[in-house]
């Protein structure tokens, strides 16, 4: 009887995963990871953005592999998607969000994710998500270079704001971006946005 | 006559706007989120909306890495 309740549940969750869309903005490590995790899991559709191409300097943390350096990341991700799981969609562009006009690639899907690198971009980009789209669940990161301190990530709530927030981390530019934490706050984002899609009922 | 700042007790000033406090504070980091009361003032409101006394403020800034 248990077995048959947590096969029922199980098939309810996969379900909605499957029917669900997740927009990402940005595929370096917070991005990458975070769309490695939602395909793993089953998500249905996820709506990729990023202008940038695959370098050496990415694999220390980045879900891409040696012969794809060169290669555009929308691309490369999308092929290392497809070998997970090849029911997935997933939507590309292949292209620099700009001020005025970031909210456009995720106007149809359930939720999006902040995966962007600089903190100015970040700040824009959140801020034009709520503008705009102020219905839509929004999960951002801030706090992810260095290594340990794992337990002083938080998740900070502000409206239909989600915020993986380590407020004691310091930036990329005077720290490492190492693969642990880089995938550790990845993982948060797309673990929150499981329970954002999901709800809390479990 | 204080208000909370991301958990700091401050005085408050009347007629105080966040744009104000932010300075008073000396936050110069590029600003994400300003709550008062658990409610979203949008940048644009920074220098028209006052901090009234005994709120309590948070203020998130976001760090480069992703």
């Amino acid at each position: 009887m248990v077995k048959l309740m947590n096969k029922l549940k199980s098939d309810k969750i996969k379900k909605k995963l499957k029917e669900s869309s997740v927009g990402i903005a940005g595929l370096g490590g917070l991005g990458s990871n975070a769309a490695a995790a939602l395909a793993r899991a089953g998500i249905g559709r996820l709506v990729l953005v990023d202008f940038d191409k695959v370098e050496e300097d990415n694999l220390t943390r980045q879900y891409y592999f040696l012969d794809q350096i060169g290669k555009s990341k929308t691309e490369a991700m999308k092929e290392n998607l497809e070998r997970i799981n090849p029911k997935i969609t997933v939507e590309i562009y292949n292209k620099k969000l700009e001020k005025g006009t970031m909210e456009k690639p995720f106007e149809d899907v359930d939720m999006v994710i902040e995966a962007l690198d600089n903190a100015e971009t970040k700040t824009t980009f959140i801020e034009e998500i709520l503008l705009k789209l102020p219905d839509k669940p929004l999960v951002a990161a801030s706090g992810v270079a260095g290594y340990g301190h794992s337990d002083r990530i938080k998740t900070n709530r502000c409206g239909n704001l989600y915020l993986c927030y380590d407020e004691k981390a310091k930036s990329c530019d005077e720290d490492v971006l190492l693969a642990p934490r880089v995938a550790l706050m990845a993982n948060w984002e797309a673990n929150l946005a499981l329970e954002i899609i999901l709800g809390e009922d479990r | 006559m204080s208000i909370e700042v991301n958990g700091k007790n401050v005085d408050w000033v009347q007629n105080e706007t966040v744009t104000g406090l932010l300075k008073r504070m000396r936050y110069t980091f590029p600003l994400v989120v300003v709550k008062i009361d658990d409610k979203v003032v949008s940048k644009q409101d920074f220098p028209k909306v006052t901090i009234p006394d005994k709120s309590k403020i948070a203020v998130i800034h976001m760090i480069s890495g992703g």
